[in-house]
């Protein structure tokens, strides 16, 4: 049992830090795409979001604090290395909860400013979350050419979130805005082929220990099924962008769920890469057998909530139906 | 402690006091707020329930925002924090995002944007169930605190501390008295500040029955729960005399032990001489406030080698007490004034506006107290605040300050010109 409960909460918190990533992804994405938009489309999409944003972000929370409870020994590792990055992330994660109020209440000058700040929030936010990606994943290695690395990183996901964005959108906005989200889809889709290939060509040159663990025989057959099944869901999106609603964005989805499988293989058994396994940096039984009770009654619940509220919000976004 | 060390530690101590010093503001507007909302729907007042909702909702995403970074500033400031107490902390945090935070945050949802796409009822609940959120969300967090400055129920297991009770580390000995304090705080914060922006509203618009209603309202809440606060704080303050002896020596000032101590109204406490310039005693009545009991015994700060601060503790100490005691005086008279449908006089309406923050003044300085009177302790008797700091160079801290300093500085201004942009268009 206390060996398992490691593995339990890797799987907890891989989840949420996912649920993260793919709702808050939406979320950003979204809010990049502010400054490609009339007015009037940019008010009917953050109405196509606003209801979901804050229980999206609470995902990070929740992610952060597994951490914290299952890994503390990681928790402080992780967090100082990337002090600066997640203080810039925190930054714009606060300017862009605010502004979905404040854009609406603010009048004249204020209400531009506000604007911006939203679209310069989701960025910002959204590039440091690439740039802690990047560092992470190298085991926040030292010099020029590892920063190179998370900025690529960092660039790639902006990509990601976009095309996240931009298919949240062709599912719930119609007419042109519709039209124009699918033209941003397919951009966003360019970006991330390229990001993925730049940052799967580069994870293993800047560590030996994701080389190792792909290109291996026989394994290696077994492992090519990630990057083809990656290769189906671009295809997928690309191709459902004008003939399909929902497509797109269960494509976009999947496309995050396999380069996060693909990342998740490079790095287990490690929390801190090639320093901490998760078996060294665990929290003590008392403190996880208590969490895991509250969580396996509590998250049934929060998925049940989830579900009803994306089935209440659900259908096209109306401009102003929001302005509470 | 080399100097980079304390460098880094005051820096680390600055701004996590910044963030959860801004942090607090807005719970403890959205927990007494998200109640009067449902008030306001059980009493039939849906233009003020309208005007409301739009305020709660902005006070809710500055709530969220600012609290997503103590998340991480747990981590990035205080990694000495988790690897002690991270057995015991981390699981009341984890409780509260599992069984408050996504509660709030859907249901905020419904309650927003919901109106028309769900049956009144469901709507009503919503509201109800946001309370509830906001509620059992204050239960952990004081819970985590209460047990920082009253520990129990842990063990020690390879160094590092373990619950043995989790009922213990929940139920710790001061963790009734603070949740008691704190929710009735945040009752009364939001009171005067509904009371004051009405009153804002009804200086420009006197004829405007729905603020007229509110202002009526919170003043009558205001007024019962001012009073119910000074007995909360009484007892949490016996409390503390039993569990933390030094925090109330250094917060009354209170040098030397004995019998009969006097109660030191106003001073200024000076350290280094270990006494008060200026004292306004009352005789005998430390010991009468502190033990109920005027020839009691009270330990002074020579008994304890360690303590907290004197001075800033006893100013907040004051500030906190101060304003309560204004605040007690205003809720009173204009509930008394206000009992019947007369228009209530300029200046009982000025007055009220000038208090629109006063719960603020009284609920920060209150945290002050109880946080820097815990010094120099993190965790009373087992972390010290100092072995608990980070190793982040004082280059990193400081621009991150810088950035907070800005971000938050613009936030609450935008919030408060919002808030007054807001009461003064009114309902209508």
């Amino acid at each position: 049992m206390n060996e398992t409960l490691p593995l339990v909460f890797t799987a907890l918190m891989g989840g949420a830090i996912l649920a993260y990533v793919v709702l808050d992804g939406y979320d950003l994405g979204v809010g990049m795409l502010m400054p490609a938009a009339s007015r009037e489309e940019q008010d009917r999409m953050v109405d196509s979001i606003a209801p979901f944003w804050d229980a999206n972000e609470t995902w990070l929370v929740l992610g952060i604090g597994l951490l914290l409870v299952a890994f503390p020994a990681a928790h402080g590792v992780i967090l100082g290395a990337l002090y600066l990055p997640v203080a810039a992330m925190l930054v714009g994660l606060m300017l862009r909860g605010v502004a979905f109020e404040l854009r609406i209440k603010a009048q004249g000058w204020h209400r531009e400013l506000w604007n911006w700040l939203f679209w310069a929030g989701s960025f910002l936010a959204s590039f440091a979350q690439g740039l802690m990606l990047g560092r992470y994943i190298t085991g926040f290695g030292p010099g020029f050419g590892h920063w190179l690395f998370a900025v690529v990183v960092a660039g790639g996901l902006c990509g990601g979130y976009v095309t996240l964005g931009a298919t949240w959108l062709v599912l719930k906005t119609e007419q042109g805005l519709k039209e124009k989200a699918a033209a941003w889809a397919r951009w966003g889709l360019l970006w991330i082929a390229l990001g993925i290939a730049l940052v799967s060509a580069a994870t293993p040159l800047a560590s030996e220990t994701v080389r190792a663990k792909w290109f291996a025989f026989p394994r290696i057959a077994f492992l090519s099924v990630l990057p083809l099944a990656t290769a189906a869901a671009w295809l997928w999106v690309w191709v459902s962008l004008r003939k399909s609603d929902w497509k797109p964005f269960a494509g976009a989805v999947a496309i995050f769920v396999l380069a996060f499988a693909g990342l998740a293989y490079s790095l287990f058994p490690y929390v801190v890469m090639d320093r901490l396994t998760i078996w060294q940096a665990a929290a003590h039984p008392s403190a996880l057998k208590f969490v895991l009770a509250g969580t396996l009654v509590v998250l049934p619940f929060i998925a049940g909530y989830t579900i009803y509220v994306y089935r209440v919000f659900r259908g096209k976004a109306r401009a102003g139906a929001y302005e509470h | 402690m080399g100097e980079a060390l304390s460098e880094a530690l005051l820096l680390s101590r600055a701004q996590f006091g910044l963030n959860i010093g801004f942090h607090i503001l807005f719970p403890a507007i959205t927990i007494g707020l998200s109640w009067m909302l449902v008030a306001f729907r059980l009493r039939g007042q849906l233009a003020a329930y309208r005007l409301w909702v739009k305020i709660f909702a902005l006070s809710f995403a500055m709530g969220v925002v600012s609290g997503v970074v103590m998340s991480f500033q747990f981590g990035t400031n205080w990694p000495g924090y988790m690897n002690k107490v991270g057995n015991v902390a981390g699981p009341l945090l984890a409780y509260e995002v599992l069984t408050a935070f996504f509660l709030e945050a859907t249901f905020l949802a419904v309650m927003l944007f919901g109106a028309e796409r769900v049956p009144g009822w469901m709507h009503g609940l919503s509201s109800v169930i946001v309370a509830i959120g906001t509620t059992v969300s204050a239960f952990w967090i004081l819970a985590l605190n209460s047990w920082m400055q009253t520990p129990a129920g842990h063990g020690i297991s390879d160094g590092v501390l373990i619950a043995q009770s989790w009922l213990a580390v929940i139920f710790n000995p001061s963790f009734p008295y603070r949740l008691a304090h704190m929710l009735l705080a945040s009752g009364i914060t939001a009171a005067f500040l509904v009371a004051g922006l009405s009153a804002w509203r009804l200086l420009k618009t006197p004829a405007d029955a729905a603020a007229q209603g509110t202002l009526r309202f919170a003043a009558r809440i205001a007024a019962v729960l001012v009073p119910l606060q000074i007995v909360a704080g009484d007892l949490h303050g016996l409390n503390t005399l039993e569990h933390q002896p030094a925090k109330i020596a250094a917060l009354e000032a209170i040098w030397h032990t004995g019998r009969g101590v006097p109660l030191t109204l106003l001073g200024i406490p000076d350290e280094q001489k270990q006494r008060t310039a200026f004292a306004l005693e009352l005789p005998r009545a430390g010991s009468l406030i502190l033990a109920h009991d005027a020839d009691a015994e009270i330990k002074g700060l020579d008994a304890f080698p360690e303590h907290a601060p004197v001075a800033p503790t006893f100013f907040a100490f004051r500030a906190m007490v101060g304003t309560g005691i204004l605040m007690l005086a205003l809720a009173w008279t204009g509930a008394f004034l206000l009992r019947d449908a007369r228009a209530p006089a300029p200046w009982l309406l000025w007055s009220f506006a000038a208090f629109t923050f006063s719960g603020w003044v009284a609920t920060l300085s209150g945290w002050l107290v109880t946080e820097i009177g815990r010094q120099p302790w993190l965790v009373t008797g087992i972390l010290r605040t100092a072995d608990a700091v980070g190793e982040a160079s004082g280059a990193k801290l400081g621009a991150s300050l810088t950035a907070y300093v800005l971000t938050y500085s613009a936030l609450l201004l935008s919030y408060v010109v919002t808030l007054t942009h807001l009461a003064r268009k009114g309902s209508g």
